[in-house]
């Protein structure tokens, strides 16, 4: 039995077991969004802008409409107009007008890539042909591809509607809001500030790079319903914002989640789906559309680049007083970057009693960002963490002690305010220096170790789950969270942990949009916290039920049944102990079948940090570096399923060294984008990482059954600012630009040794 | 009473206070006698007669799902923030 850190021993909860999806997954069963296929399905595909800014002066299709084998062509005048305002759809806050648009351009194209017109034909070859047909003659602008250009005054605006609260009703603008966060007074701060170090940050736009590319397959009934079978991290998400889109009631739209080759946060959204719905109704036909490589790249939500100006203030102890962070996100096409979100997360491990954030959210010529893995999160800890890596070593002090030293615990306020409940950052940065990895010695030539924390909210939100018992005391367990990275396994675990099952006698069962209550998309590391609470609800209303069985069969009140280990007993003599097996083969005459639900508003998220350690060498000659060693540790509230928090850590860590060292998108002066490809935007490979090792730390969840912290997020924070730390300690270099690659770093170094063979040969003459 | 901490960028409606004192036994009564005593802050929060959806609420350092529904206690201290998604 594996023990809890909160001294209650579970059975099932913390123990290994082999997900209940593997062997379809590697015997290649298992059906993602491209596999479906319908008879007298269609094939769809999308024309897209090959200008990052143009005014749409017309669009003819009746050239493509006629090539034989295209039954439809569409473009943003087959979509109701929406209102120009932040809506609620579903669990999001969405401008439905710009969502509309950002799926058909109407009027304008904004970036290179742009869905300006979509066909669908009876093969993909002809819908490619079809497209080369569509004309549209476009009134090309110059493009806006910066936050700075975006800001300068006389810059081209992208959205002529666009305002905000700063510059009043009147300016057009391509800045859409501005945030700002005060504590304290910051002058008096920096004036107690012993040492005060300050840096500007620039970070590449990048993207999830999950290996799936989006799909979908619309089918519209004659009697105005419509069914979506697609690749999505949000089954219900994808119902709310494709109906909105469409003008359709949501209770028509079923939306059937396949398995999903990777989301990170890139597809809690919607680009094909509603696409794939409106070519159906036109033809009559089931439609599938797919992207390809480039399309994904080039056409849906990378993550924002960003400008920021860090400053922060010590005393010679190494007490932080102040910061102060000027901080600009890339929105792309359209406003929503995770700005609040960096503003929100840049200094939050910490305890800085004078803070000054202002943020700001730009749209630029790029495609419209979408959320990626805590997002906002790892482009503000690269400025701040790196910052307190040079305010620790102007200290002398270690950095996990400079850490401890501020470190955030119950009762700090936190950026926007709030207080902190129970939280595990100063337990994440112990875990990191007792760990065998810190303890280790690294010596050799253009080695160093770097250190990096980083928070994540996690959130809560509203899921469902249903158990249904079968008459052989298994159980199917029914929920709505799209299994993104084992959760289905972890969930499956909680039902038996509490029914007293054996793990494989639960099935776990993702389905559609009709056949749960509504669950929101699984991101925001909310599934094992939110859905795991409805799993655990549900599986405690299947015991209240299974005891007035017992009761019955005893001739009992349902009050005096206990279950235990398993087992329904009750005092009295001739009472034999039943299992949930034994007794599920007498609910037909007690009373009939058996099914426990529960839906839950998850409240008391508790909120993630973690903290990383790297080795790395830097090459004097290239600027590569190679990852020796890493090491994450990470507050997970309770691992359910340790091996899938491992990977989920692992995971996170990977994409960070990669948005560290490699990962950046290239647009041209002309604003198109240049590496559209796997092969140069790079990605690591498990080619280019060491196995990172990993520290689960548990402090519980307070209010949670299970004490549940999601983790799927913040193990991506850390990570740039640990490896840039790491090639400072290695080479002497602060880098302040992502991503860290060859060409840059080698630049910074050669200018570092110019400098210094410069101020030798000064001094020797 | 409860005490609302006001965002950085709403002090001009308090006159440059950050945090102030305001009745109602939830949000959506508060956010009325906060727009009571000093008015801007209904057209700031609200939207359709509910909390805006950019907007997430915290009482008692816990996030609110009740929009105007969620209950406010006698000392109860709210925070109005940024509304925030995942990955």
């Amino acid at each position: 039995m594996a023990a809890s850190a909160d001294g209650q021993g579970y059975r099932v909860i913390g123990t290994r077991p082999i997900r209940h999806d593997g062997i379809d997954k590697v015997t290649g069963r298992a059906k993602y969004g491209a596999d479906y296929s319908f008879p007298g399905m269609l094939y769809g595909k999308v024309l897209r802008s090959p200008y990052a800014h143009a005014n749409i002066k017309s669009i003819k299709t009746d050239k493509a409409a006629a090539l034989p084998g295209v039954k439809a062509v569409v473009t943003a005048d087959d979509l109701p107009a929406l209102a120009d305002k932040m809506e609620q759809a579903g669990e999001q806050a969405i401008n439905l007008s710009q969502l509309s648009a950002n799926i058909l351009a109407r009027g304008k194209t904004l970036y290179d890539g742009h869905a300006v017109a979509a066909v669908a034909a009876t093969s993909p070859h002809i819908a490619d042909e079809a497209l080369r047909l569509i004309e549209v003659d476009y009134e090309v602008l110059p493009p806006v591809m910066s936050v700075e250009d975006a800001m300068k005054p006389g810059a081209p605006i992208l959205l002529p509607g666009l305002r905000n609260k700063d510059e009043g009703p009147e300016k057009q603008t391509n800045v859409a809001t501005h945030l700002q966060f005060k504590r304290g007074d910051i002058e008096e701060g920096f004036k107690a500030a012993d040492h005060v170090v300050e840096r500007e940050f620039k970070t590449a736009m990048v993207h999830q790079g999950y290996i799936e590319p989006h799909n979908a397959v619309g089918i519209y009934n004659a009697d105005g319903h419509a069914t979506i079978y697609c690749s999505t991290q949000g089954s219900f998400v994808v119902r709310s914002l494709s109906a909105a889109v469409l003008g359709m009631p949501e209770g028509n739209i079923k939306v059937v989640p396949a398995e999903i080759g990777g989301g990170f946060g890139g597809k809690t959204t919607i680009y094909l789906e509603p696409l794939s719905v409106l070519l159906s109704k036109k033809t009559g036909h089931p439609v599938k559309l797919t992207m390809t490589r480039a399309e994904v790249l080039r056409a849906s939500g990378p993550t924002s680049g960003s400008t920021i100006r860090c400053k922060m203030g010590c005393t010679k102890d190494g007490k932080l007083v102040a910061a102060q962070i000027w901080m600009a996100y890339e929105a792309g096409a359209f406003p929503g970057s995770p700005v609040g979100a960096g503003a929100m997360t840049i200094v939050a491990p910490y305890n800085i009693p004078n803070l000054l954030v202002d943020a700001y959210d730009v749209v630029v010529n790029r495609p419209k960002t979408a959320a990626y893995r805590a997002p906002g999160a790892s482009n503000a800890a690269m400025a701040s963490e790196t910052v307190i890596d040079e305010l620790a070593d102007k200290c002398g002090v270690d950095p996990c002690d400079f850490r401890i030293m501020n470190g955030a615990k119950e009762g700090t306020p936190q950026t926007a305010g709030p207080p902190y409940r129970r939280i595990g950052f100063i337990d994440t940065v112990e875990a990191i220096k007792s760990s065998p990895h810190y303890k280790s010695k690294l010596e050799g030539r253009n080695r160093g170790r770097g250190v990096g924390s980083g928070f994540w909210f996690n959130v809560g939100l509203q899921s469902s789950a249903i158990v249904n018992l079968h008459t052989d005391g298994t159980a199917s367990l029914v929920i709505g969270s799209v299994d993104i990275g084992g959760t289905r396994a972890a969930q499956a675990m909680i039902a038996a942990e509490v029914l007293g099952l054996d793990v494989n006698d639960v099935r776990p069962l993702v389905t559609d949009t009709d056949s749960i209550g509504h669950t929101d998309v699984t991101g925001g590391s909310r599934t094992a916290f939110a859905t795991g609470w409805a799993v655990y609800e549900a599986a405690q209303d299947t015991v209240r039920q299974l005891k007035e069985r017992a009761a019955k069969l005893w001739e009992k009140k349902p009050e005096e049944v206990a279950f235990s280990n398993g087992q329904f007993t009750a005092q009295g003599d001739g009472v034999k102990p039943m299992t949930v097996k034994e007794l599920a083969g007498r609910l037909a005459r007690t009373g009939g079948p058996i099914s426990g639900r529960a839906t839950v508003n998850a409240r008391g998220v508790g909120p993630a940090f973690a903290t990383t350690v790297v080795d790395v060498e830097v090459d004097p000659d290239t600027g590569k570096v190679e990852i020796l060693r890493a090491t994450v540790a990470q507050d997970v509230g309770k691992a359910i399923h340790p091996s899938y928090v491992e990977g989920q850590m692992q995971g996170g860590t990977a994409q960070g060294i990669g948005w560290a060292l490699n990962e950046e998108y290239f647009y041209d002066d002309k604003g198109i984008l240049r590496n559209s490809g796997l092969l140069d935007y790079r990605m690591p490979t498990c080619l280019d990482l060491p196995l990172i090792e990993t520290c689960i730390v548990e402090v519980p969840t307070p209010g949670h059954p299970l004490g549940i912290r999601g983790v799927g997020e913040v193990s991506i924070v850390p990570p740039p600012a640990a490896v840039a730390n790491a090639i400072a300690h290695a080479v002497g270099v602060r880098m302040t630009e992502l991503p860290m690659s060859p060409p840059r770093l080698l630049k910074a170094m050669l200018s570092r040794r110019g400098g210094a063979e410069s101020q030798a040969a000064a001094a020797g003459r | 009473m409860a005490t609302v901490v006001i965002p950085a960028q709403l002090r001009k409606l308090t006159g440059g206070k950050d945090r102030v004192e305001a009745s109602g036994r939830n949000i959506g009564r508060l956010i009325e006698d906060l727009d009571r005593q000093f008015p801007g802050f209904r057209e700031q929060l609200l939207q359709d007669g509910d909390v805006k959806p950019s907007i997430a609420v915290s009482v008692d350092g816990e996030m609110g799902t009740g929009g105007v529904l969620e209950p406010v206690g006698e000392n109860s201290e709210v925070f109005f923030l940024p509304a925030l998604g995942g990955g």
